[in-house]
């Protein structure tokens, strides 16, 4: 093996080939720029697929009374007003044209009986909102998005008689360093996972769009590659990250049997009339129901069973409150005892409607189950808890541009790895419709950087070599410790420690193994050559996982509230003094990683004032209110 | 409790299987053993995975020959003491162990014509009938595993014809695109037939069986494609009948005569005439779509007695037909012609 490094130049790299990171390719090769697109795994096999729901849109076909007004309300209410509210403006505003793009790319979503796009129900969702596809949404998104690409490569070819003349994907390729000229991005340096070979990407902008952190905790519905690489790229190249503390746990992922442990069982499933119980058979939910939310969900399960049929005159069903929420109720019920024998909660959906109707509603999720674990959805119930799933947390960006905040230029972030837009929680299928909003928001910001600049960027020698070096050691060392060992030990502090429910001292002991565990991985080492190794890859993905976890340790520790995927068992009241806080990660030459606090943005007058008074009361410190009382 | 595994392992320049005893417990898929196997005795063990959920098509192996998915094939499948073996799929070169170059199959999608938007659409103006969508619907749960194409005798072993034949995943491609309600090429057919290879296709249903989302390849989509692409200058009763009328009757005839289609779907057979001169013909009369009393077909497959829409051909037949069920036989070649 040589150390020879392939090297290309492109105006703008995406790195990750998921929602967000193609939506931005496509926007980026539409402005006319060479564009790379680099993804860990084959071309559409990106975690995007897992995403069941829908994309949430106020296109206000199911309802006419839905508008983008209605959607920021409920995504900030979702989010419990820690949201960028710039973000979810725009993402409310713009999600329904990013959908309808989508059919001219050749998608095909489920019709009303008038053609146009149907519409569901999902939690904290006033009006049924979510554009989908059964329940395999995520799966028609990827296809759609990588289906136009081929399509723009297809243009290309006619053109140029080079499919991959403007836009080429870099399958199995994974980014281990940016490369900066200054304070600007100059280029990205991985490998090609096949052949071990390393390769450069000289480019003035980068698109991070690879996704969440959940590969570091040991119940998760995120796959291998979920291990934090792009939070981690943008702190070593001088951005911030924002509210790490917040992850979601989704309430309702698979305990058992082990083949499903993790696997999530979509809010579709409540929203069509499941219900939780309790290993006493009782319907739980509707003790756990907060005060925020007390007059939109219903007190009876009469009425509650009455809303599938008649959502206008009565009350949603206190099972499709917010993740969080129900998240938060499995656990106490498991907490006080009256779990299921694998420590989940009982999802019934079997005893509420007949078998036929089960299997035409959710298609894949029967047969999922069916064929992974041999359980019959419609006959028994399943058992399930929460799962880590979504990180609210992540690269600070400018709202409009996802252009990264820090010292950095020409860095830009997009989907799940971008921060600020769900606040404290994400709603159910707000992450699609992100991904579409922002990752087209990016890609053409992104290109528009690119013409601003006088002259490229160019990266360094020493850094290439120094990312050289660093890529190679885990190879080098020998008799260093396993790196999937590593990965388990840490998988073993983030759940138990920086888990759903938190405490402070469990936080600082977590930061103890944190530190422990960075020895550790610096001397981590893996047998077997550059080609195709997973053991050589893990070795290289834990030095991010390490240190996006210490950040969610950090900020978990400095929160000192309950709000959202971040539960404090000794501060469990939401605080209107943190809600003014964003907690802001940063990491040093060293490598240390710094914390500051820095101010919510205040959200302009006409936005406030879609929400009643009463309401903000719930939110906002008397300070701010007497503020608003002024004006 | 130990099992015992085979699993492949190499590179292209060859290798063999390797004996291993792991650990295996209750509900477990293949890939977790194959993760168990990576994390206690090989750490640099090549697979492929993403999702472990049957819903990103990565884990494509074949065990005990059969192409599968590793995370779906549960562990309790097998017998106690039954050894289980590991191959890549091996229709694509292989790169290390379990991971083979699929490239192929990128490249052939590359070189089918992407969905043309209807001109004078804007976006949000689509209005498509659920009956319509659902069709490709079916074809679209495709998650790109390549099982089917893995499996496909055409060019399983028969490097040679890769360069003319796409594969049953392109022909659901072309077959989604030809039924998309809105797509503005009319071409589709004609395109899998000239381009795809799709008259290499001999309709042996194997894509079909190994679909881990039980997408009916051959009923669904290859079947009504080379049907209606079959023109009638390859239809060997209408080459019959022209050489046993005169022209005057041909015309005629030609004009009676429903589309027909012989072989498959052949059960009276279309060899015997009638008194009129005219050929029988037992071609199906068509059919509508199976709705349902809330106006929608089903969406899953599950729910009906078979998976996906009804085959063109009844749901009795079952291909390859015996050959005693085709009426057709070849005609001598006249010979003072």
């Amino acid at each position: 093996m040589s150390t020879a490094i392939e090297r290309h130049l492109y105006d703008v790299v995406v790195i990750g080939a998921g929602g967000a990171g193609l939506r931005a390719a496509i926007e980026a090769r539409l402005a006319g720029k060479r564009t790379a697109i680099i993804s860990k795994s084959l071309f559409g096999k990106a975690h995007t697929v897992m995403a069941e729901g829908g994309a949430a849109a106020a296109m206000g076909n199911a309802n006419s009374r839905d508008n983008w007004m209605v959607h920021f309300r409920d995504t900030m209410r979702g989010g419990k007003f820690l949201n960028n509210f710039r973000m979810a403006e725009l993402h409310a505003k713009e999600a329904p044209e990013r959908i309808w793009e989508l059919e001219t790319y050749g998608a095909l979503f489920d019709r009303t009986k008038d053609g146009k796009i149907s519409q569901r129900n999902f939690g904290g969702h006033e009006y049924p909102r979510l554009a989908h596809v059964g329940d395999r949404t995520g799966l028609e998104l990827i296809r759609t998005l990588q289906q136009k690409i081929v399509s723009l490569q297809q243009e290309d070819y006619a053109e140029t008689g080079n499919y991959e003349s403007r836009i080429r994907v870099f399958q199995e390729t994974t980014v281990t360093e940016l490369l900066l000229d200054g304070d600007r991005v100059a280029g990205a340096f991985g490998y090609y996972r096949e052949s071990g070979e390393f390769v450069l990407f000289e480019a003035p902008a980068v698109v991070l769009a690879t996704g969440g952190v959940g590969r570091s905790y040991k119940v998760t519905s995120n796959s291998w590659e979920y291990t934090g690489d792009g939070h981690a790229l943008a702190l070593r190249a001088g951005a911030t990250l924002i509210n790490m503390e917040f992850l979601q746990f989704h309430p309702t992922g698979m305990v058992w049997p082990p083949s499903v442990k993790g696997i999530l069982v979509t809010e579709s499933v409540r929203g069509d009339g499941g219900v939780l119980r309790n290993s006493e058979g009782k319907r739980f939910m509707f003790d756990y129901v907060p005060d925020v939310f007390r007059k939109q969900y219903a007190e009876t399960e009469e009425e509650a069973d009455r809303w599938y049929t008649d959502p206008d005159n009565n009350r949603r069903p206190p099972e499709l409150l917010p993740r969080d929420e129900v998240a938060r109720a499995i656990n106490s019920e498991v907490k006080a005892g009256r779990g299921s024998p694998a420590g989940g909660v009982f999802l019934d959906i079997a005893s509420r409607m007949p078998a036929e109707q089960i299997i035409r509603r959710l298609p894949s999720m029967h047969h999922q189950f069916k064929e992974l674990a041999d359980v019959d959805i419609t006959k028994e119930p399943m058992e399930v808890g929460p799962t880590c799933h979504y990180v609210m947390g992540g690269v600070e960006v400018e709202p409009d541009t996802g252009a990264a905040f820090g010292r950095v230029q020409g860095l830009f972030a997009a989907g799940e790895v971008s921060g600020g837009m769900h606040g404290s929680n994400r709603l159910g299928g707000n992450s699609l419709s992100d991904l579409l909003v922002f990752g087209k928001r990016a890609g053409e910001h992104a290109s528009a950087y690119v013409d601003t600049l006088p002259a490229r960027p160019k990266p360094a020698k020493v850094d290439v070599a120094a990312a050289v070096e660093v890529a190679l050691a885990p190879l080098v060392r020998t008799g260093g410790e396993n790196p999937y060992t590593l990965q388990q030990d840490l998988q073993v502090v983030m759940g138990d420690l920086v888990g759903i429910i938190r405490r402070e001292g469990e936080l600082t002991d977590a930061l103890k193994r944190l530190q422990e565990l960075r020895v550790r991985v610096a001397n981590v080492s893996s047998d077997g050559g550059r080609r195709y190794n997973p053991g050589w890859h893990l070795a290289l993905d834990l030095r991010n996982m390490l240190v996006v976890s210490e950040c969610t340790a950090k900020a978990a520790l400095e929160r000192e509230e309950s709000r959202g995927g971040h539960t404090r068992e000794d501060f469990p009241k939401m605080s209107p003094q943190w809600r003014r806080v964003n907690l802001v990660c940063s990491v040093d030459e060293a490598g240390e990683v710094h914390l500051d606090r820095k101010p919510v943005p205040r959200m302009r007058d006409e936005l406030l004032s879609l929400f009643e008074r009463s309401e903000l009361t719930k939110y906002m410190t008397d300070e701010e209110l007497s503020e608003l009382e002024a004006e | 409790m130990k099992r015992h595994f085979r699993v492949w392992r190499g590179d292209a320049s060859g290798g063999d299987l390797r004996d291993f005893d792991v650990e295996v417990n209750e509900g477990e898929v293949v890939l977790d053993i194959i993760h168990r196997l990576q994390a206690t005795q090989t750490p640099d063990l090549a697979c492929r995975w993403n999702c472990k959920a049957g819903k990103c098509g990565s884990c494509s192996m074949e065990i005990n020959g059969k192409p599968r998915l590793g995370c779906m094939t549960r562990m309790s499948t097998f017998t106690e003491d039954e050894t289980i073996t590991i191959t890549p799929i091996r229709t694509f070169p292989v790169i290390r162990d379990l991971v083979t170059d699929v490239s192929f199959n990128y490249e052939k999608a590359r070189e089918t014509p992407a969905f043309a938007p209807p001109p004078g659409l804007a976006p949000g103006e689509y209005r498509m009938q659920q009956v319509d969508v659902e069709r490709s619907q079916e074809f679209r749960k495709c998650i790109e595993c390549f099982l089917c194409q893995n499996t496909c005798h055409v060019i399983r072993d028969h490097d040679e014809n890769k360069p003319a034949f796409s594969g049953p995943r392109n022909f659901i491609r072309a077959a989604e695109l030809d039924m998309h309600p809105l797509d503005d090429r009319t071409d589709r057919k004609e395109f899998a037939q000239a381009s795809q290879g799709l008259g290499y296709c001999n309709i042996t249903k194997c894509c079909t069986e190994v679909c881990p989302e039980h997408i009916k390849i051959t009923d669904n989509a290859i079947i009504p494609m080379k049907e209606r692409v079959v023109d009638r200058r390859y239809d060997p009763l209408v080459w019959l009948g022209r050489k046993i009328f005169r022209r005057d009757q041909l015309e005629s005839a030609e004009n009676m005569a429903p589309s027909t289609t012989v072989g498959v779907a052949g059960t009276s057979g279309g060899t015997t005439l009638g008194a009129s001169g005219v050929p029988h013909s037992s071609v199906r009369l068509p059919e509508s779509a199976p709705i349902g009393p809330d106006g929608r077909m089903d969406v899953a497959e599950l729910l009906a007695p078979q998976q996906g829409g009804l085959s063109p051909f009844g749901e009795d037949i079952s291909f390859p037909l015996p050959p005693e069920y085709i009426t057709y036989t070849h005609p001598e070649r006249d010979k003072n012609q």
